[in-house]
């Protein structure tokens, strides 16, 4: 075992946490040292983490980086960590993200300061501790554990219905989590284990694997979210400060999928394959469903909300189509919507520290005043209806080539997201950024600060580095992907031969 | 065989009790400090000696000390003295301070020992009546209350109702058997088939009588009233000690001589426990009192602790002991902030009292707030845990039906908690509290340290209950 790389980046925000509480001084002071405290910690995690972007080796489908202490050795569950091409990229995109949200409510958040940025790194560590971890229970403390923190962040900072929405995403949530808590249970009776590399290869009976799936869908389904449990996100989103929607939109929306993809699909092989048209029909309807509910929405950040679960609709079609492509798009899609919908959040949050309203009816030719605004909008906007060149073309095209192979209809179906997002982007971006100014208020507004230009551009560059050269992306995940999909026609050829033997 | 070392440490308490009953009555002045003080003493040196103390039966098989007693008796003690630190500053504030109290909680503690370590029915009446004497007194102990004294009365009254109970089931039990020794019980009912009906009514009405003095799910009634209107000092310790006392008893009870009957009353258990978790989730969601909503918790966490019972294994006494430990702990601590809700030197107790806390008093909401979520089962605090280990052996045990009912009942649970943080985070701010006793600072911190770090060491609690689950199977 060398040097315990993961857990370094995983705890060492608390580290930032435990100075933070030593801060004396009035309140300005802890504010601002708050601020600096917050923001270094997450820089030098995003720097830790770039060490294993660098040392990650590509070419090998196992996990690597991987610590094992035990824990509770006589149930044999470890504190066991270890990230594969999978789960690498969300580890960084969580610590690229990190800092970028503490920037962007620099100036936003002017109450309580210090207990935000302390909210702030416990949910960093609780999102990589997620993403790395390699033990089921380990996996589900950090999984369950994020609720808190996100819980105080809307509850606390978040908008008017702030309340309603916080309580909403914690129930929802919650549900969902508990029932697969059992069905971990139920695996780590019968596997004798909760190591996640070994349970991969455990073979369930093909009747307890309908269970499991079903409480694992329980959970991951919220997460995601799938139509029709998606009503959580909307709420949460609008009354979220603008840290908080990117954080949600950028990484927990995240946690669903690539718990489909850990768990579902490579423990459960039959089981997946047997719900895949049912999550198909689900994924169908919210690609559609939710993209015309997006045209009709008055609320900028509930319009990105509602693409949000249309986006993510695109990304279980892809997870669930079992074959290179699809998945490949999946997980592109999931890593494309981290940054551009992030981007796209902290783009509302710009105009609305600025003007404290979301309405779009409220805005109108910004261009005039805000030209370079206008452009970073203009960017993302195209990234989230998938113009080629940027991050979200990628993935809808790689999950429509995957859907092919299974069916027609699930690929023009689901490709209809890319027009009827074109339709709901293009449109938000007109109301807000083209006409004419008709408000006195929005003749004298400032065009993005220096600090606001750091926070996007980052973003830009990712966005057009995913658009342009995938590779260095789709690179860290070949081989994972690969050896799944291989595993998967295995276990699903066996159980074939299995159900033929016994007629 | 007559060992009369194993019961050293209910002795020694004993005996301390009745010197602070001296010293309280000779001496004059702040009898009330130096006579708690003693009771914690006492209470430690009984943790020394059951730590230490010899194992092994006596007294005509009627005591027994084995690791799975001395699990609970720590517990116990941790418990009632928790309580006593509590007390200090609280009597004072409220006007109640005297000496009788530490003497009551010290005389009840022995109770719960003694109910611990009973191997045959009868020494399990005799603590438990012990036990039960003193509670009532506490419960009214500020006599000037109405509220109080009504608490009293009826816990009392319907105490006085499930004793009898018990003392009946125990009648039957032993016209219909013959024995009333546990070691001789179990050996009769090897082969279930064996056990008269009259036995099984006999098992049942001590069922009853103990699902009581748990207040699980449907002897809970008395719970609400006695906990909202004792004294908070009182509530902190009716909530822990007692507790595992009773659940200790309920666990000896029906694994020890009434193993054997597993299938007779598993199903009982399974309801009950299942009554417990879902009213408990339900009943609390229309509560503004903070201590009828801890009241009704209680029902539920007992519901919980109650599912691992119902497997009927090692690995589910496992669980409740497990499952208790952290109860206590978290209970503790949570009363301790409730202490803590005073304004004006008037002890306040409804929940609208804490808005806004997190601005006034940042520390205090922040431990509340751990707690909450601690009791709504919220990974990487202790809660989890507590429930981690009864789930699992309720999974094992193949109690699907229990299972999910448990989960999705901590749901509904987790709906009134959050809702406390809620109001302490999300609310405008009331009023500040006054300042806090240092004792009770002491309290929250070190119970709300030990909740947030449990997922580092978990082992030895585990372990060690693994240890007193099995000591019971043998």
């Amino acid at each position: 075992m060398g040097f315990p790389l993961l857990s370094l980046i995983t705890w060492l925000p608390m580290v930032g946490v435990l100075f933070m509480l030593t801060i004396r001084g009035d309140e300005k002071t802890v504010a601002s040292n708050a601020r600096w405290t917050a923001l270094w910690t997450s820089l030098i995690v995003m720097l830790i983490s770039l060490v294993i972007w660098v040392k990650f080796d590509r070419s090998s489908a196992g996990f690597q980086f991987v610590e094992d202490v035990a824990w509770l050795p006589e149930y044999k569950v470890g504190y066991k960590m270890g990230v594969d091409g999978i789960s690498v990229l969300f580890v960084l995109l969580s610590t690229v993200l990190t800092p970028i949200c503490i920037l962007a409510s620099w100036e936003s958040i002017q109450t309580k300061v210090r207990e935000f940025m302390i909210a702030f790194l416990i949910l960093e560590t609780m999102m990589v501790g997620m993403f790395c971890a390699l033990d089921f229970v380990v996996f589900y403390m950090f999984f369950e554990a994020v609720l808190i923190p996100m819980y105080l962040i809307i509850g606390v900072w978040g908008g008017p219905r702030r309340v309603y929405a916080a309580v909403k995403f914690f129930l929802y949530t919650l549900t969902g989590s508990v029932l697969m808590l059992l069905a971990l249970l139920a695996m780590w009776l019968q596997a004798g284990t909760t190591d996640i590399p070994t349970l991969m290869h455990t073979h369930f009976a093909v009747h307890t694997q309908t269970w499991l799936f079903l409480a694992f869908f329980a959970s991951f389904a919220v997460k995601v979210p799938m139509w029709p449990v998606h009503t959580w996100l909307p709420d949460a989103h609008v009354e979220a400060p603008t840290a908080g929607s990117v954080i949600l939109a950028g990484v927990l929306l995240k946690m669903g999928a690539y718990g489909f993809i850990r768990f579902s699909i490579p423990m459960l092989p039959d089981a997946a394959a047997y719900f895949a048209p049912f999550i198909y029909t689900l994924s169908v309807v919210a690609v559609i469903y939710t993209s015309l509910v997006a045209l009709a929405q008055e609320d900028m950040k509930k319009l990105i909300a509602y693409s949000s679960v249309a986006h993510m609709g695109v990304v279980t079609i892809g997870l669930f189509t079992f074959n290179e492509q699809g998945i490949q798009g999946g997980l592109f899609m999931m890593l494309s919507h981290g940054v551009v919908s992030a981007a796209l959040f902290l783009i509302v949050g710009v105009i609305y520290d600025r003007i404290h309203t979301r309405e779009i009816a409220r805005y109108g030719g910004l261009a005039d005043r805000m030209p370079n605004y206008a452009l970073a909008f203009m960017l993302f906007a195209m990234a989230s209806c998938g113009l080629p060149g940027t991050a979200g073309f990628v993935g809808e095209f790689l999950v429509i080539v995957g859907a092919l192979k299974i069916n027609f209809w699930l690929a023009t179906l689901g490709g209809a997201g890319m027009i009827l997002g074109a339709a709901y982007t293009l449109y938000l971006y007109r109301r807000v950024i083209f006409g004419r100014i008709t408000r006195d208020d929005l003749r004298h507004i400032m065009d993005l600060s220096p600090r606001e230009w750091l926070v996007f551009a980052p973003l830009i560059v990712l966005t057009l580095w995913m658009g342009i050269y995938p590779s260095s992306f789709t690179g860290f995940w070949d081989a994972s992907v690969a050896a799944m999909v291989k595993q998967h026609t295995a276990a699903l050829a066996e159980s074939v031969k299995l159900a033929g033997g016994l007629h | 065989m007559n060992n009369w070392m194993i019961a050293l440490p209910e002795i020694v308490l004993a005996v301390t009790g009745l010197a602070i009953l001296i010293i309280g009555v000779l001496r004059k002045q702040d009898a009330v400090l130096v006579c708690t003080m003693l009771a914690i003493g006492g209470f430690l040196i009984a943790g020394l000696l059951v730590l230490n103390g010899a194992r092994g039966g006596g007294y005509n098989g009627q005591f027994v000390s084995d690791s799975f007693s001395s699990f609970n008796k720590i517990l116990i003690l941790i418990g009632a003295s928790l309580a006593a630190i509590l007390s200090l500053d609280f009597n004072r504030q409220q006007k109640i301070e005297r000496f009788e109290y530490p003497v009551l909680l010290l005389l009840a503690t022995v109770g719960m020992m003694i109910m611990v370590s009973a191997s045959n029915l009868m020494t399990l009446y005799l603590g438990l009546e012990l036990q039960s004497l003193s509670l009532y007194v506490l419960a009214a102990f500020a006599r000037d209350d109405l509220r109080s004294s009504e608490a009293g009365l009826k816990y009392f009254v319907l105490g006085g109702l499930a004793s009898g109970l018990l003392l009946y089931g125990i009648s039957l039990v032993y016209g219909f058997s013959g024995t009333m020794d546990f070691g001789r019980l179990a050996t009769l009912l090897t082969n279930p088939a064996a056990a008269s009906p009259g036995l099984i009514v006999g098992v049942v009405f001590v069922l009853v009588g103990l699902a009581f003095k748990v207040s699980a799910v449907p002897f809970h009634m008395w719970t609400p009233d006695v906990y909202e209107g004792a004294p908070t000092s009182v509530t902190v310790f009716f909530a822990t000690a007692p507790k595992v006392a009773a659940m200790a008893l309920l666990l000896r009870v029906m694994c020890s001589p009434f193993g054997h009957l597993l299938a007779a009353w598993q199903s009982l258990i399974v309801i009950v426990a299942i009554a417990s978790m879902v009213l408990g989730a339900f009943a609390a969601i229309g509560q503004t009192n903070i201590k009828r909503l801890m009241a009704y918790s209680s029902i539920g966490h007992m519901g919980y602790a109650l599912a691992g019972l119902a497997v009927g294994t090692p690995e589910g006494v496992r669980g409740v002991l497990v499952y208790m430990t952290i109860y206590v702990i978290m209970t503790a601590g949570t009363f301790a902030c409730i202490i803590a809700m005073r304004r004006q030197g008037r002890a306040v107790e409804q929940i609208a009292d804490l808005s806004g806390l997190a601005s006034n008093d940042a520390g205090l909401a922040m431990l509340l707030a751990v707690f909450m979520f601690s009791l709504a089962g919220i990974p990487l605090l202790a809660g989890f845990f507590a429930k981690l280990y009864v789930f699992l052996a309720a999974v094992q045990g193949g109690l699907w039906t229990l299972a999910v009912v448990g989960v999705l009942s901590s749901v509904v649970g987790a709906f009134y908690y959050i809702r406390i943080i809620k109001v302490m985070y999300f609310d405008p701010a009331a009023g500040a509290f006054d300042r806090r006793a240092p004792s009770l600072s002491f309290v929250a911190g070190l119970t709300g340290l030990a909740t947030v770090l449990f997922f580092l060491f978990p082992s030895p609690v585990v372990d060690a209950a693994n240890v007193a689950a099995h000591a019971l199977f043998r």
